[in-house]
C-alpha cells in the first residue's frame, strides 16, 4: 500500500463514502446549517504547531479556500502546545486577541463564559456524522451547552519495533498490562529497551501515567469530584508502573514529549507512547537508517489493565471561539468547513492519519485502511477517557494536570523518592489543594 | 470706569497666579517629575500593587476573583512543592552567583591585565551574554541530553565512562547541571563589569604600593578589593537578582523537573498561574520572592552606606 498518493485515497474514500451512504452506514444529511458570516469579517486563528509539515499546509491551503469562498480574511498562527495554553489564558482575562484558538484538552473549561456558544454548531456536525464520540463530547460540553469544537486527538498508540518485539518472543503485541510488563522485561533484557517520558512532559508523560492509574482503577476524583487518588487501586498501579520503570532506557526522568521522538529515531528505543510523527517522519526521512526503522516499526493500543476497559488518555484538540470577537458567525463558519467532511478527510490524508477523529463518519476515510500501521490511531478518541475522569472538567482537572500531580507521582514513586504509599499521599495532598476550591 | 476696571483687574490676578507658580522652584520641580512619577505608577508601582492583590484573591483564569486574604500563602505553607522550589532557589542563587563572582572577578583581573589580543578575549567572553537565553538553553539542553549529550559522547570515546550521564534525569545531577548553565550565560556580565570597575583604579596607587615592595597578594587585598567594593556589592547585587528570578533557563532546559527538583519559584509561579489556571496562588507565589529580593537590596545598600567606600573611606 505504499504507492497510493492522496488524492486517489481521497477519491477512493468519497466514493466508498457515497456508496455507503445508500445503506446508511454514513448517515445521510440530515441537519440543517443556516450562518450568514458577518460583512467584511476578520478573524485571527490561533493553531497547535505542526509535526507534520504536509499537514499544515493542508491546512492553511483550506483556510485560503474558506476565505476565498466567504470573503471571510482568515489570519492563521501556529504555536506549541505550551505556547497556545498561556496565550489563551491571557486572551480570555484581558478580552482581546485570537478570535479563534484551536487548542488542548479542558482548556475551555477554565474560562467558559469567556467563550462563543458553540451548541448550534455541534449538533449540527453531531447529526450530520454520525454523532460525537462520548469523550469529545465530555470535551466539548458544559452543562447543556458546546463551548468548544473537538477537532479529533493527536492520537498515542504504542510505538514499537517488529523485530524487537519478535527477538523478545512475542508474535503479537501482548494486549494485557501483564503481557505488557513481561514484554517491556524481555525487552530490557535484550538490549532493546522501552521508554516513556517521566518528565514534565505535557502530552506524553501525561497520556501514559493517566493510562496506568486507571487501567489498575485508580483516579484522582470520584464522581462527586472527592480526592481518592490515595487508594489500594492507584498503589497498584504505582507497583506496576515501579517494575515498568526498571526496563527503561535511562533518562526518562529528564525526558519532555520529544525525547522518545528523538531517541527512537536514533535507534536507541523499541517501544515507546507517541502519536504517528515518528513513523511519519521516519518514512519521509532522507536518512536511510530513519527509513529501516520506520518500516521495522508498528502501532498498538495501549494494554488493558485489571479493570478490563481501555483506559487511553489522548491529548485532545478543541475549538474554542472568544465572545470578544466581533465576528462570532464567521468563526462558527470557518470551523463548520473545516469540519466538513469531505475538508476534514483531505486534510486528514495529508496528515497521514495524524488526528484521530472526533466523529464515526469520519472514520471511513480509506487513509486509516490504506496501511495497517495507521489504523490503530483511527480508533484512539473511541478507547479514550477525559482527563478529569471520573469527575467534571474544569478549573480543578486542569489544574491537576497543569501541576504534574499524577505524573510527579509516577516519577517519585518510580525512581525511588518515595514509596508508592507517600506518593500516592503527597498526590492527594496535591490534588485536594485544587478540588477544595 | 468702575465697570471697565473690573475685566482688566480679574486676568491680571490670574496670570500673576500662574506666572509666579511657575517662579517657584518647588513647583517647577514638581511638575519636572510628574512625568517620570506616572511612568514610575503606571509601569512598576501598579503592575506590583495588582500582583499583591492577586496575591491575596482567589483569581482564577478568565475569571473575577475575590479577596481571600492571606489564604493563598497560609495553603503555600502547607505545600511541599513550594517548599521545594523555595530551596531550590536559594541553592541556584547561592551556587550561581558565588561561582559567578569567582570566576568573573578572576577573568576581570586577567582582562586587566596587558594581554595580547584582548580586545577579542573580550569579546570573546561577552559571548554567553549576547547570545539569547532561549538559544544557550536549547543549547545546554542538548548537551545535557540523555542520549545525546556532547560531553557524555566525549568522555565515552576518551573511555573515562562507560554509560552515558543522566544529567537531567537525577534530582542533583539536574539541579547542578541548570546552576552550571546560569554561571555560563552570568559570568561575562560579572567579568564586564568589574573590568571596567578596574579601569578606574589610578595606577599610581599600584606604582607606589610598589615602591612600598607589596607583593601581588597584598596590592590586591589592600587595593584592588577596597577599591571595587563598591562595583562588586552593585554587580553582585544584579547578579543575585537575576538569578534569584530566572524563568527561561529552567523552563526551556528541565520545566522543573524531575520530579519538580529544578523548580524554581519563578517557573512554579508561572505554572501555577498560567498552566494551572490558578492566578491568585500564582501571583502569591510570585510575592513570596519579593522580601527575599528586599534583603538582598538591603544587604547591599547597608553594606555601601556603612563603608563609605564612594566617597574613598574606610570603616
Amino acid at each position: 500500500m505504499s504507492n497510493f498518493d492522496r488524492r486517489s485515497v481521497l477519491k477512493a474514500g468519497l466514493g466508498g463514502a457515497a456508496l455507503l451512504a445508500g445503506p446508511g452506514i454514513v448517515p445521510v444529511r440530515a441537519a440543517e446549517w443556516t450562518n450568514v458570516p458577518e460583512a467584511n469579517a476578520s478573524i485571527r486563528v490561533l493553531r497547535w504547531k505542526q509535526f507534520i509539515q504536509a499537514e499544515f499546509d493542508k491546512f492553511a491551503e483550506q483556510t485560503k479556500k474558506f476565505s476565498e469562498k466567504t470573503g471571510v480574511k482568515v489570519k492563521l498562527e501556529a504555536e506549541s502546545w505550551e505556547d497556545i495554553r498561556p496565550k489563551a489564558a491571557v486572551a480570555a482575562n484581558v478580552g482581546a486577541g485570537p478570535d479563534l484558538i484551536i487548542g488542548t484538552l479542558d482548556d475551555p473549561h477554565k474560562f467558559p463564559e469567556k467563550l462563543i456558544d458553540m451548541t448550534d454548531i455541534a449538533d449540527y456536525l453531531g447529526k450530520q456524522y454520525g454523532g460525537w464520540y462520548p469523550v469529545a463530547e465530555r470535551y466539548g460540553k458544559k452543562g447543556n451547552s458546546w463551548i468548544a469544537i473537538p477537532q479529533g486527538a493527536t492520537g498515542g498508540c504504542l510505538n514499537y519495533r517488529i523485530s524487537h518485539v519478535k527477538a523478545a518472543g512475542f508474535e503479537e503485541f501482548p494486549k494485557d498490562t501483564a503481557g505488557f510488563l513481561k514484554l517491556c522485561q524481555a525487552l530490557k533484557k535484550n538490549n532493546t529497551p522501552a521508554g516513556f517520558a517521566l518528565g514534565h512532559a505535557t502530552g506524553d508523560a501525561n497520556g501514559w501515567c493517566q493510562w496506568a492509574l486507571w487501567a489498575f482503577g485508580g483516579k484522582v476524583v470520584n464522581d462527586k469530584n472527592e480526592v481518592v487518588i490515595d487508594s489500594p487501586e492507584t498503589i497498584a498501579a504505582l507497583e506496576y508502573v515501579k517494575q515498568l520503570y526498571e526496563t527503561f532506557i535511562p533518562g526518562v526522568l529528564s525526558w519532555n514529549d520529544s525525547n522518545n521522538n528523538k531517541a527512537f529515531l536514533n535507534g536507541e528505543l523499541s517501544l515507546t507512547l507517541n502519536g504517528i510523527s515518528i513513523w511519519t517522519v521516519g518514512k519521509n526521512s532522507t536518512d536511510p537508517k530513519q527509513q529501516e526503522i520506520a518500516k521495522d516499526m508498528n502501532h498498538a493500543a495501549m494494554p488493558i489493565g485489571p479493570v478490563g476497559v481501555p483506559t487511553e488518555q489522548q491529548n485532545v484538540l478543541v475549538y474554542y471561539g472568544y465572545k470578544h470577537s466581533k465576528y462570532p458567525k464567521a468563526v462558527k463558519e470557518y470551523i463548520k468547513f473545516m469540519m466538513d467532511k469531505e475538508n476534514y478527510d483531505a486534510w486528514e490524508v495529508s496528515s497521514n492519519g495524524y488526528v484521530s477523529p472526533p466523529l464515526p463518519a469520519y472514520n471511513e476515510n480509506p487513509v486509516w485502511t490504506s496501511d495497517p500501521k495507521i489504523t490503530p490511531f483511527r480508533d484512539c478518541l473511541k478507547r479514550s477517557r477525559d482527563n478529569g475522569f471520573a469527575g467534571d472538567l474544569g478549573y480543578a482537572s486542569a489544574a491537576v494536570m497543569g501541576d504534574f500531580v499524577v505524573v510527579d507521582m509516577f516519577a517519585e514513586a518510580a525512581s525511588g523518592s518515595a514509596t508508592p504509599k507517600q506518593a500516592a499521599a503527597r498526590a492527594a495532598e496535591r490534588a485536594k489543594r485544587y478540588y477544595q476550591v | 470706569m468702575a465697570v471697565m476696571a473690573e475685566p482688566v483687574v480679574a486676568p491680571a490676578r490670574r496670570s500673576s497666579l500662574w506666572s509666579r507658580a511657575f517662579e517657584s522652584r518647588h513647583f517647577l520641580g514638581a511638575m519636572f517629575m510628574v512625568p517620570a512619577i506616572a511612568i514610575l505608577i503606571l509601569f512598576l508601582a501598579y503592575p506590583l500593587a495588582l500582583g499583591f492583590w492577586l496575591g491575596m484573591t482567589d483569581t482564577k483564569i478568565g475569571g473575577a476573583g475575590r479577596y481571600i486574604g492571606f489564604q493563598n500563602f497560609v495553603s503555600l505553607s502547607k505545600d511541599s512543592v513550594f517548599w521545594l522550589s523555595v530551596f531550590n532557589t536559594i541553592f541556584y542563587t547561592v551556587a550561581a552567583s558565588a561561582v559567578k563572582f569567582a570566576i568573573g572577578l578572576y577573568l576581570a583581573l586577567l582582562l586587566n591585565e596587558r594581554l595580547p589580543f584582548k580586545s577579542m578575549v573580550r569579546a570573546i567572553v561577552l559571548l554567553p551574554f549576547v547570545v539569547p537565553t532561549v538559544l544557550s538553553a536549547i543549547a545546554f539542553w542538548w548537551i545535557y541530553d540523555s542520549q545525546f549529550s556532547i560531553i557524555s559522547w566525549v568522555l565515552i570515546k576518551a573511555g573515562l565512562i562507560t554509560r552515558y550521564i543522566d544529567f537531567l534525569g537525577d534530582p542533583w545531577n539536574a539541579r547542578w547541571s541548570v546552576v552550571a548553565a546560569n554561571i555560563w550565560r552570568g559570568v561575562p556580565f560579572v567579568a564586564i563589569t568589574l573590568l571596567a570597575g578596574l579601569q578606574t583604579i589610578s595606577p599610581s596607587l599600584y606604582e607606589a604600593a610598589n615602591l612600598d615592595g607589596a607583593t601581588n597578594m597584598q596590592r590586591f587585598r589592600h587595593i584592588t578589593l577596597p577599591m571595587l567594593s563598591p562595583i562588586i556589592a552593585v554587580v553582585m547585587t544584579f547578579s543575585v537578582l537575576m538569578t534569584f528570578t530566572d524563568f527561561q533557563l529552567i523552563y526551556t532546559i528541565t520545566r522543573g523537573g524531575p520530579i519538580n527538583s529544578t523548580h524554581l519559584m519563578a517557573t512554579l509561579s508561572f505554572q501555577r498561574a498560567i498552566t494551572g489556571g490558578n492566578l491568585g496562588e500564582g501571583a502569591a507565589i510570585s510575592n513570596a520572592m519579593i522580601p527575599f529580593l528586599v534583603a538582598a537590596i538591603l544587604l547591599s545598600f547597608f553594606g555601601l552606606q556603612r563603608s563609605r567606600w564612594q566617597q574613598g573611606g574606610r570603616d
